[in-house]
């Protein structure tokens, strides 16, 4: 049996299991802290950095800080919520999110995040970035200004494909989503239904001839904040 | 490529074992025989050592030294920071533009010559330095330019590109090819002759937990700039479980203004060495390596020589000065040109052959480091001292320094001052006495402590101590007189973050050149006093919120000057309550020129 050990967030004690990191324990536990790179099923890897916390005193993002007994970890507090805002704004200047044209509007995160944490219109100086769409695939397109680097699909391509399609490319401000076999989609072995193509949290990868199945206004956060399905986990019995 | 060009490559791969983790030595072989990585190049690799392409591409794209598509064979890279502009470097680059009828960032349409800016090359003292064919030039005029083209020319071997490492033989031949000994100043540490032998001897003496008690006595802490103890690092190490302990050598000295380490490993290249086997003894390893900053390629041939010195003298390899159980060796990993890489994880991202991205952290190198075993990674300095503190005692070195600082600092000491140069002074001297040592003015505006990642330390501070406790340095340490205009250099360590920010998390990703835009309008006079509040609170939210310490100090320029100055920023603060970034002239520029009038005032 793994051994369960407690650490507090936000004064309220949660109840942790060896291994898991501090965002997996505060999920299962309720306690929604804001992220964007981390998703349930793919290895952390500390991109965003939207879920960072105070841990015992530091920064640190919870996605890849490994739970341990005792910690004291500040979470929902003005400081850092001003600070995972302007990380959000950063995000929306440094590619093009016209969220009202956007075909991911309702569904996603970066969106969702920017309402969650009180964002009205990005006070940075807008990027301009006019990176390429790439329309090759017959059954998925990738709209690279809409790219947060983010490296969801790049680890699910990797891990969860095992066929490794993109990749990082250059540094800083500079740096892109790269596309294996010459920068193609269409040249590469990428089919709709890998999981690289579903975790895209924008719309850079999107699925061709889908986007409009469930219009705008009835979609996943158009009716509840995110974070919200975590926040109803709080309080239940857990088995 | 041709099927030659394939069958090259692929020998270049063989010579390196077909070994994924020495794709570093891969890419840097292919780019000096070929010129670049092609996109062929780049399959042949990924072929060869089972990865994918776009796995070669993601680490080969990272590096400024490492390029996709041809450049000049040729390559004059400039050393552009505060310090090479104060002493001339735009003259000289305006020669080398008019010589060679290029721009700077251009190649010849001949692919003869690329010329290039490129960011600190650790020469403040000789500067304006340049990186020619990864050949060091130091304190260049205008006047040098036609006499160092003639020898690229004379050098040319039109059956290959120039020698990587370069060779000495060639900088020979070349003006402006020295370096002068930079140790202005040497104190217990560098001060008389050295046998190489006689801390690796006296630790061989010891069993490796006494050793590390020495290091830990001597309360030595990491010489990098985060002051690290280096006892409880190297027992940390020691006490992980691991198929092999690594001694790994941060040799990436790529902070502005910095160059003592460079200095140690140019004159002293044997207490280095001293300093990784004693660590090797001490940690139960059996390899060292150095990760060698790729500006510092014309070190290589030197530092070789003295490796395989030691070598024939029994002090590498199987049984160290007769030891029976004692075998270590160390190589020389050749970095290519990326700033993070010297910082601790991203270093030993960058050994095992890929991009230099800083690792999340616990777990710290000392338990998973290098290929996942346990290692410790000390600063040249570091080693150094410690390869002293075994051979004199750690009471001698405690005797120097102050309580929580012992020993003596090395400091690389440039901009405005008479004698620029490494001092070794005992920790605890105060900056007033620094500036009287090195020569400079009264008059002295401000002293950049520690690089563009430390401080902007003004005159009401030069009577504070360097010391770990009080002004903390990892050496760089750039002298302003009243003449220099400080927001402009400001701002050109705030470019120089842009350069070197890897991008793996936002913060620092888009807050480096979103804080250069800020700094930018302040300085032309167009910011309210509101911008520069906003600019101040995204500087700390960068500060707060970047993954590693590159991220986490890049606002250090604009916060420690806003601190220290603010006279400066209230003097270029807008009249208008609002001005929006780009100004309105220039927004219509394109249109006013198409129309062929002014717009009318109303």
């Amino acid at each position: 049996m793994t051994e369960t050990f407690r650490f507090t967030i936000d004064g309220v004690a949660i109840d942790a299991l060896e291994g898991q990191s501090v965002i997996e324990a505060c999920d299962a536990a309720g306690i929604y802290i804001p992220r964007l790179c981390h998703h349930p099923d793919l290895e952390p890897s500390g991109n965003c950095r939207v879920c960072t916390c105070k841990i015992n005193g530091r920064n640190s993002a919870a996605c890849v800080t490994p739970a341990l007994h005792g910690m004291v970890i500040e979470n929902d507090t003005p400081q850092l919520n001003n600070d995972r805002r302007t990380i959000i704004e950063m995000l929306f200047v440094e590619g093009n999110h016209p969220c009202p044209y956007c075909v991911a509007s309702g569904n996603c995160e970066l969106q969702a995040l920017g309402y969650r944490l009180g964002m009205v219109a990005p006070t940075q100086p807008y990027q301009w970035p006019g990176r390429k769409i790439d329309a090759t695939h017959p059954d998925i397109y990738l709209d690279h200004d809409r790219c947060i680097l983010c490296s969801r699909c790049i680890r699910a391509s990797k891990m969860e494909d095992g066929k490794t399609i993109f990749g990082f490319e250059g540094r800083g401000i500079a740096m892109r989503l790269n596309v294996g076999s010459d920068g193609r989609l269409g040249d590469t072995q990428m089919a709709a239904i890998d999981k690289a193509a579903s975790v895209c949290p924008v719309a850079c990868i999107v699925i061709k001839r889908d986007s409009y199945k469930i219009p705008n206004g009835s979609r996943r956060f158009d009716k509840t904040p995110i974070g919200s399905e975590i926040e109803a986990r709080r309080g239940q019995h857990k088995s | 490529m041709t099927q030659n060009h394939a069958e090259a490559v692929a020998g270049i791969i063989k010579e390196f074992a077909a070994d994924r983790i020495r794709l570093m030595d891969i890419a840097l072989a292919v780019q000096h025989r070929f010129g670049c990585i092609g996109d062929d190049a780049i399959h042949v690799i990924a072929d060869q050592l089972g990865i994918h392409a776009v796995e070669v591409e993601d680490m080969v794209t990272f590096y400024a030294f490492l390029d996709r598509e041809a450049r000049g064979r040729n390559r004059i890279r400039l050393s552009n920071t505060p310090i090479s502009l104060m002493k001339g470097a735009i003259e000289v680059a305006r020669a080398f533009e008019d010589a060679l009828n290029l721009k700077l960032g251009e190649t010849s349409p001949d692919f003869e010559f690329t010329l290039e800016w490129t960011s600190d090359i650790g020469m403040a003292d000789q500067e304006p330095a340049a990186l020619i064919n990864d050949m060091i030039l130091t304190s260049l005029t205008p006047l040098d330019v036609p006499g160092i083209i003639a020898a690229i020319r004379g050098l040319e071997d039109k059956d290959c590109l120039p020698s990587f490492p370069p060779k000495a033989a060639h900088m020979a031949l070349m003006p402006k090819a020295i370096m002068r000994p930079s140790l202005i100043q040497a104190g217990p540490l560098l001060f008389g002759a050295h046998d190489p032998a006689a801390g690796i001897q006296a630790a061989l003496r010891m069993t490796p937990e006494k050793v590390i008690e020495e290091i830990t006595a001597s309360k030595l802490r990491g010489r990098g700039g985060a002051g690290f103890p280096t006892g409880m690092k190297w027992r940390l190490t020691q006490k992980s479980a691991g198929s092999e302990h690594y001694v790994l050598c941060n040799a990436d000295e790529g902070e502005p203004g910095t160059f003592k380490d460079r200095m140690l490993l140019a004159e002293y290249p044997d207490l280095v060495f001293d300093g990784m086997t004693i660590a090797g003894y001490a940690l139960g390893s059996h390899q060292g390596i150095v990760y060698l900053r790729g500006e510092y390629a014309y070190l290589w041939e030197p530092l070789q020589a003295s490796l395989q010195t030691r070598r024939s003298q029994g002090l590498l390899g199987p049984h160290i000065c007769g030891h029976p159980d004692f075998n270590f060796d160390i190589r020389i990993q050749l970095g290519a040109g990326a700033y993070i890489c010297g910082e601790e994880s991203a270093l030993i991202e960058s050994l095992e052959g890929k991009r230099g991205a800083p690792r999340d952290r616990p777990p710290f190198p000392t338990e998973h480091g290098y290929l996942q075993e346990p290692s410790a990674v000390d600063n040249v300095e570091t080693y150094v001292c410690a390869a002293r503190i075994m051979e004199k005692g750690a009471a001698w070195f405690t005797s120097c320094g102050t309580k929580q600082s012992t020993g003596t600092k090395l400091l690389s000491v440039s901009g405005d001052c008479a004698r620029p140069g490494v001092y070794e002074v005992p920790f605890g001297i105060t900056l007033n006495d620094l500036l009287d040592l090195c020569g400079a003015e009264d008059d002295t505006a401000y002293v950049q402590m520690s690089g563009p990642s430390g401080q902007a330390v003004a005159p009401k501070d030069f009577g504070r101590r360097i010391a770990y406790e009080d002004l903390s340095t990892g050496g760089s340490t750039m002298i302003f007189g009243p003449h220099r205009d400080v927001l402009d250099i400001a701002l050109q360590f705030s470019n120089f973050f842009v350069d070197e920010s890897c991008g793996w998390c936002t913060p620092c990703r888009v807050g480096t050149t979103l804080l250069k835009q800020g700094m930018e309008k302040i300085i032309h006079g167009r910011a309210s006093l509101a911008d520069i509040s906003a600019t101040e609170a995204l500087a700390n939210t960068v500060a707060r919120m970047s993954r590693c310490g590159l991220g986490q100090t890049a606002p250090n320029p604009i916060l420690t000057t806003m601190r220290n100055f603010p006279e400066l920023y209230e003097a270029r603060v807008a009249p208008e309550k609002f001005a929006p970034l780009v100004a309105l002239d220039d927004a219509l520029r394109e249109a006013i020129e198409v129309q062929g009038r002014e717009p009318v005032e109303v």
